[in-house]
């Protein structure tokens, strides 16, 4: 029988897998970035339920974590999207394997 | 463990795994919304009111939008001709596998050795915002400044380039 902790894990567990498929599999660009961006997200998962269940809440260690991540998760948004729109414009595609002007 | 909390993780992984295997990207976008809403009850389900609806505010209000617009600014609605999937995709897949495999058993084999308690945590918003001003205060100076250059710098990078003065 598992504890509601192991539930809440392995959900993340799992997210976090199909994050980084998702991330290793398309060759969107922006798809690759939600692939991080569900990456984050499970590791957010990961740090609320520590928080819930572990040992003393009050002291909002895990929670105060989360806040920061997500906070850190909109600014890495904001500036990959902004570096996809801005390949885009240089190169016509955001499909990652035709972009490969540095390959040697 | 209750329904709630079984309907909620299969709402979070379904729109998860349409995010990774729908064709359009619209549909994507629309899917990795759904993820986020679902992982925001899971937080409030976990009685973290605040952090649940932190991830309402800048998942769905905030990323999502930004992903649209991504979508729509590199006309990725129009589907590409050799498919949406990269040539080593099944080594992609074994590896995700292999991650989950590894992270899952780690979880099974090491949980029940956690101190674990089951008193609901009683934090108001309150708390959060003192312990945010005193604590915390210097990483959330280092956030307001994280972010303020991350806008800046999004919007030089995206910006367009004028044509240089000869």
């Amino acid at each position: 029988m598992t504890t509601p902790l192991a539930g809440y894990l392995l959900v993340a567990a799992l997210l976090f897998a199909i994050g980084l498929g998702g991330a290793l599999v398309r060759r969107n660009a922006i798809l690759v970035l939600i692939g991080i961006e569900l990456m984050l997200n499970a590791a957010n998962l990961n740090l609320i339920a520590f928080w819930r269940f572990g040992p003393h809440p009050e002291a909002l260690t895990g929670m105060m974590f989360a806040i920061f991540s997500i906070a850190v998760a909109a600014a890495e948004a904001a500036v990959g999207l902004g570096l996809v729109i801005a390949i885009y414009r240089h190169t016509n595609t955001a499909e990652l394997d035709k972009i490969d002007r540095m390959k040697g | 463990m209750n329904a709630v909390f079984y309907i909620l993780a299969a709402l979070t992984l379904a729109g998860g795994l349409a995010t990774v295997l729908l064709k359009q990207l619209v549909h994507c976008a629309l899917a990795v919304t759904v993820a986020f809403a679902g992982l925001a009850l899971l937080f409030l389900q976990l009685d973290a009111q605040f952090a649940g609806f932190a991830q309402i505010l800048v998942y769905i209000g905030a990323v999502a939008i930004l992903i649209v617009f991504a979508i729509l600014l590199t006309r990725g609605s129009e589907l590409p001709k050799d498919g949406v999937f990269s040539k080593t995709w099944f080594l992609g897949l074994v590896i995700a596998a292999a991650v989950f495999a590894v992270l899952g058993w780690a979880v099974l084999a090491s949980v029940s050795a956690v101190p674990q308690q089951n008193a609901v945590p009683s934090v108001t918003v309150r708390d959060i915002g003192i312990a945010l001003v005193g604590r915390y205060v210097l990483p959330l100076e280092i956030v307001a400044l994280l972010l303020t250059a991350a806008t800046i710098g999004a919007v030089i990078v995206a910006m367009h380039e004028k044509e240089r003065p000869r």
